[in-house]
This record gives C-alpha cells, sequence and structure tokens, in this order.
C-alpha cells in the first residue's frame, strides 16, 4: 500500500494534478468505509453523517 | 539474451507477446485459447503460450510491460465526470468502486496474476508501464519496413488520447500531437456501429461492410450537426449528441432525434436502407478525416512513409482510399491495429525507447506475416484428431496440395488449418476458411451455412502477388488484408440499367465480377497478398488452384463461425467442422471428408456462442 501511495503522489505532482487529491480523499473514505462497514448497515450511517 | 513480455488487457483482446533481443518471437490474443471473443481478462493463457514458445519461465523473463497506464486513465474518468457533474452519476456510481478496488491498483492484480506462472517470480520491479498510443505508434513503426516514418494512430480512446500523430526514425519515436477524449473518431464509428443496432468494439466491421449498399445521404447533416472537420482532419465532436463520456449507452436521444429514427433493436428490427444511407454516410465521413489528417501530417513533417495502428486502422476502406491519394510514397499498417496488438507495441516501445537498442530496419516483414501464434506438429495433429473421433488421411506434400485445389475448383469449402496461428483479427491462411470466387453461390452459402452470419458480409480473397495488378487496382503489397482496392475493369461485370435501380441488399444476388465471391456490391475487394516467403503452403495451394482453373485467387475467411474466436488447436478446428457445413478439412497432413464422418459426432454449432 504505502508504495500504491508513493507512486500515486509522484503521479499528480508529474501531472501537477493536486486538484485530483480531495475527491480521491472521499473516494477511499467512503470506500473504506463501505467495505467496513459491509454495504448493507452503511446507508443509516451515511445518513447520520449527513 | 534480453526478453521482454508485452501484456494488453483488461479492456478487450487481451493479449501477451514476447521479444527476444528486440525480435518478435510469438504473440497470442486469450480469446483463441478461453474460445471467448474479445476476451479481456487477464491473458493467463497466451502469457503461458508465448512463455513456453521461447522456451522461458517467467522468472526468466527480463521486463514485463503492460500496454497503458492506468493512473492516466483513472485521472481521464475523474475529469469527465468533474466536467459532466451532475451528469453520469450513474456510470460514475457504477465504475468507482471497480476502480477503487481493483483497477487503480493493477501493478498489484498483475503481480498476483504473474505469480501463478512461476512460483520463483518474487518482484514487481521489472513491471513497467507504457502509454496506450505510444504501444499503438511503437507497433506500427518498428515492425514496419521504414527506418524513418510518420505514424497516425486513431482508437476509440486510451488514457485521454483518441488520435496521436508520432515520428519514428531507427529507434527513435515521438509523439507530435494528440486529440483527446471525448473527441474520438473510433468512438464516433462505434456510436454509429450502435446506433445500427451492431455490438460496439466488434459489430464495426459490419458497419464498413454495410456501407456499399447505401447512399451517403447523411454526410451533410453528421458534418454540420455531430463533427466539425477542421482543414487539417483535426475534429472536434458535439457531445451534446452524445451519451458515452458519461451514461451507459453511446447515443442519446437527440442523435435518434436527428436522424428520425430510434436505436436498432437486432433482435427484431431488421436492416434496412436507412441503416445502409446511415452506414455510407459515416464510412464517407470518417475516410474524409482520415484523408485530411494524412495530407496535413504528409505536408507538415515532410516524411514518405506512413505508419497506422489503433483501432482505426482496421477500416480497411478508408487504407485503402489514402493509398489512392497516393499521399504517402509507402504504407505499412500493423496487423494486430487494436488492442491486442498494444502488447507487441509496449514491448517494442521498451525495447527501442526506453533501452536505447538500435533498430535494424527489415525490407521483408518484421511481423513474419503475422504468424505468430501456435502451432502444432503432424504427431500432435494426428494424436488430437483421434482423440476427436475423427475419420482422415493423411497424405504426401504434393498429394495434399493437388486435392485440396481440385476441391476448391469444386466449389468445396474446405477449413485450412495449417502452421503457426496469426496475430491480429484476421485469418491470412494459417486458420482460414476456403472456397472458389468464381462461384455464384459461394458467398451466400459460406454466409449461411458455414458462418451463420449476415448474408450482407463480403468475403476477402487471397491472391498471388505476382498476379495482383492483372485483377485488382492495386500493384502493392497487402499482406495483412487490410487494403481495399477494385478488380480491374476487364474482370467486371457491369450492371444492367434494372440492375442499377435495385435497392440495397437486393444488390447481392448481382454477379459483379468473374471472381463474384470476394467482389463487394460496389466493385472493392479487401484484398491478401500471398508469397512463397511467408506462407510457402498457401502459396503452392493458390498455385495449383491458377494452374487448374487459371484463376490467381481464393476465397479466404477466418475459421470460426458467428461469435466463435477463430480455431487454435486441431480439437478447435475438429468441432467447427462438425459444426458446419465445411466439405473438408485440411490440417497439417490430414485430409478429413465430412462424408467419412461419424454422423454422432455432428453438433448443433449454430447456438454454441453469443452472436456477436
Amino acid at each position: 500500500m504505502f508504495d500504491f501511495i508513493k507512486e500515486f503522489y509522484l503521479f499528480l505532482k508529474i501531472r501537477k494534478k493536486y486538484w485530483l487529491l480531495p475527491i480521491i480523499i472521499v473516494l477511499f473514505l467512503f470506500g473504506g468505509l463501505i467495505i467496513l462497514t459491509q454495504g448493507s448497515a452503511v446507508a443509516p450511517f451515511i445518513y447520520t453523517i449527513f | 539474451m534480453s526478453s521482454i513480455l508485452g501484456i494488453s488487457a483488461f479492456y478487450h483482446d487481451s493479449a501477451a507477446c514476447i521479444l527476444i533481443d528486440g525480435k518478435i518471437i510469438a504473440a497470442a490474443q486469450e480469446e483463441r485459447f478461453t474460445r471467448k471473443k474479445h476476451d479481456p481478462n487477464y491473458p493467463h493463457n497466451a502469457i503461458e503460450f508465448v512463455l513456453k514458445y521461447a522456451n522461458l519461465k517467467l522468472s526468466e523473463v527480463d521486463q514485463i510491460v503492460f500496454f497503458e497506464k492506468p493512473f492516466l486513465k483513472f485521472e481521464r474518468l475523474l475529469e469527465t465526470y468533474v466536467a459532466f457533474a451532475p451528469k453520469g452519476f450513474v456510470s460514475f456510481a457504477k465504475a468507482m468502486p471497480l476502480w477503487i478496488k481493483e483497477k487503480l491498483f493493477q501493478k498489484n492484480l498483475l503481480f498476483n496474476k504473474l505469480k501463478k506462472h512461476d512460483e520463483n517470480y518474487k518482484s514487481d520491479e521489472n513491471i513497467f508501464f507504457s502509454d496506450h498510443h505510444l504501444s499503438h505508434a511503437a507497433s506500427a513503426f518498428f515492425p514496419s519496413p521504414f527506418d524513418e516514418a510518420v505514424i497516425l494512430t486513431a482508437d476509440g480512446v486510451g488514457e485521454w488520447a483518441t488520435t496521436t500523430v508520432a515520428v519514428g526514425k531507427n529507434e527513435t519515436l515521438e509523439i507530435k500531437k494528440e486529440i483527446h477524449f471525448p473527441h474520438s473518431l473510433g468512438l464516433l464509428y462505434s456510436a454509429f456501429t450502435y446506433y445500427t443496432g451492431f455490438k460496439v468494439n466488434s459489430g464495426e466491421y459490419k458497419l464498413m461492410g454495410l456501407a456499399p449498399y447505401g447512399n451517403p445521404i447523411y454526410e451533410d447533416k453528421i458534418k454540420s450537426k455531430l463533427i466539425d472537420i477542421k482543414e487539417d482532419g483535426s475534429f472536434h465532436l458535439d457531445q451534446s449528441y452524445f451519451n458515452y463520456a458519461t451514461g451507459l449507452t453511446m447515443t442519446n436521444k437527440k442523435f435518434e432525434n436527428l436522424f428520425g429514427q430510434k436505436v436498432r433493436n437486432p433482435q427484431y428490427e431488421k436492416l434496412t436502407q436507412f441503416h445502409m444511407d446511415i452506414a455510407a454516410s459515416i464510412q464517407k465521413v470518417t475516410e474524409e478525416i482520415m484523408i485530411k489528417l494524412a495530407n496535413s501530417i504528409r505536408e507538415e513533417y515532410g516524411i514518405r512513409n506512413l505508419c497506422l495502428a489503433g483501432g482505426v486502422a482496421l477500416n480497411c476502406v478508408a487504407n485503402g482510399k489514402i493509398l489512392r491519394e497516393k499521399i504517402f510514397d509507402n504504407i505499412w499498417i500493423q496487423p494486430a491495429a487494436g488492442d491486442a496488438g498494444g502488447s507487441l507495441g509496449a514491448a517494442l516501445a521498451l525495447w527501442h525507447i526506453d533501452q536505447g537498442n538500435k533498430r535494424l530496419v527489415n525490407l521483408k516483414d518484421d511481423m513474419k506475416g503475422s504468424y505468430l501464434g501456435a502451432e502444432y506438429n503432424q504427431e500432435e495433429i494426428e494424436r488430437e484428431l483421434k482423440a476427436a473421433g475423427a475419420n482422415f488421411e493423411t497424405l504426401k506434400y504434393e498429394e495434399l496440395i493437388e486435392k485440396t485445389s481440385e476441391f476448391l475448383s469444386n466449389e468445396k469449402a474446405i477449413g485450412w488449418f495449417q502452421g503457426r496461428m496469426e496475430f491480429g483479427p484476421r485469418a491470412l491462411g494459417g486458420r482460414s476458411i476456403l472456397g472458389d470466387p468464381r462461384s455464384d453461390k459461394m458467398q451466400k452459402n459460406l454466409n449461411l451455412k458455414v458462418k451463420y452470419r449476415e448474408s450482407f458480409r463480403p468475403f476477402a480473397p487471397s491472391i498471388l502477388r505476382e498476379d495482383l495488378p492483372k485483377w485488382f487496382e492495386l500493384n502493392v503489397d497487402s499482406p495483412y488484408m487490410l487494403l481495399v482496392a477494385n478488380i480491374n475493369s476487364d474482370k467486371k461485370i457491369e450492371m444492367t440499367v434494372e440492375q442499377r435501380k435495385l435497392f440495397g441488399i437486393d444488390k447481392l444476388n448481382i454477379k459483379r465480377s468473374e471472381i463474384p465471391a470476394v467482389t463487394h456490391i460496389d466493385y472493392s475487394a479487401r484484398i491478401q497478398t500471398v508469397t512463397k516467403d511467408t506462407n510457402v503452403r498457401y502459396y503452392d495451394l493458390i498455385s495449383k488452384f491458377k494452374e487448374k482453373t487459371g484463376c490467381p485467387v481464393i476465397v479466404n475467411t477466418s475459421f470460426n463461425v458467428r461469435g466463435e474466436p477463430i480455431v487454435n488447436t486441431p480439437t478447435d478446428a475438429f468441432n467447427c467442422f462438425m459444426g458446419t457445413e465445411l466439405d473438408y478439412l485440411v490440417i497439417g497432413d490430414c485430409i478429413l471428408d465430412k462424408l467419412k464422418q461419424n454422423p454422432k459426432l455432428k453438433k448443433d454449432y449454430t447456438k454454441e456462442f453469443e452472436l456477436d
């Protein structure tokens, strides 16, 4: 995972696409959330966030 | 000794290729092994084959290279969704989980899959990533017979690029300019493929074959509403008519309203003159763009040689037009111009561009006639045929050629399985179905009784190279069936006034030339030239046929039925033979007569494969 983060950081740096970073972080956070909460339990959890 | 394994996968037409000291040793598409057409999955079988052919274990391979860059593709996806937001949310929600879970970690995914080939393969440090269009450009330039060329690649989309222009000189290759997604000639053609009810990424050929039945009456509409074509051939698509950037279809309601009909449903709607006119119109627009692009890059770079690759380079009608316009002195087209060839290009790009290895230009054919796949010796063939329950006789070479040419001249349909399998979508006399082009019934019979495909689809001729100018308006090599030219006027049979009045598919039954089975209704043919250098057996067979009939041309179509990948093994060939109305199967030195086979081995082949 560390290698991946390093490579992805280098990619953003070379492409000068730092503005994509917030989108990617949110995607990963929600992705992780869905995996951790095993899908079906995620809906009520999201409702409380918003 | 230095070896490079090239891989293309995860979109369509997965493939693998191996280079040893820069020489192309073997290449194959995964679909031929899995029997699943355009198989996009990790090419496990193709990799196993190329490694075995090169006598290497994976841990002995020096570098492994994937044909495109997943991070760049992800960047394009995100930026496209942002640009079109809030439109495209459904597509976004479908695509993202796959990317977050798997596609973004492609290096890891590849490494895990690769480990399964060899337990001694332990580090991912030798895995590299090429660029999609650089891979295409490298596959077109490095095997070409030119020391200098301008390379034009065009397809649906790679990472960002959809069309690129590159300049190659010896071992260098530099991309000079690009047209970016969503403006794509390949996707425009695919949008019309979808609109006329054919499958995207495989039905484009059918659209091209349908075009001569129609009139390009929608050309102006396409050019005024859908696409803005500049003088240099660059273009801009009006995205309000398309849905591919963010949706789950190619076209939208506005597109349907523009042409006045809904997308054709192939299950219950027949092809009409409308669809033929649409096909003719988009074909004409495609040709105009390709010719303008070719003209502008010829002028800009002043280089006499052109190389083509990318899916659009499989549009052999457009290729033929570029050739006829005499814009370039020489043209070379990569036979595996689609994504499968990306595996080859990625490996060649790594060898020459990154590693700086010298390039020796091969004036003959670095692609070895595109015969880069699996082959079977006589013993293996006989073993497989016996196991399948086949009844066959083994003949001496001269006798085999004599008998096969005799069958051909008696209008028999023959399955021809010889030597190495072809790399790329065309069968070139290694895994082919052959017939007599002089026969009036051959096109219809082969389409309906052997290939189980639409009757309008044309067949291609294989012709002895030395006889080419006597039969067609062409006098350059076309070994990969990627150039279309008209039949010579002295071989044509002109249409009568009544025949001229016929519309669309009704024209199919008109005898158009001395070789009607390979003459399309506009008198064109997709030509394969055959020389002794690349395929002796095939050359000898056509020569013998010529000796008997005076005709140096035979019908050559791929050895498969509609929806089936081209046969790979002798068993595949026997199954296809028994499932269709082929009369004979000639495989290695063996001949199989359908009448002598056990009738119980016949199978209903029509439902075996999903239609494409």
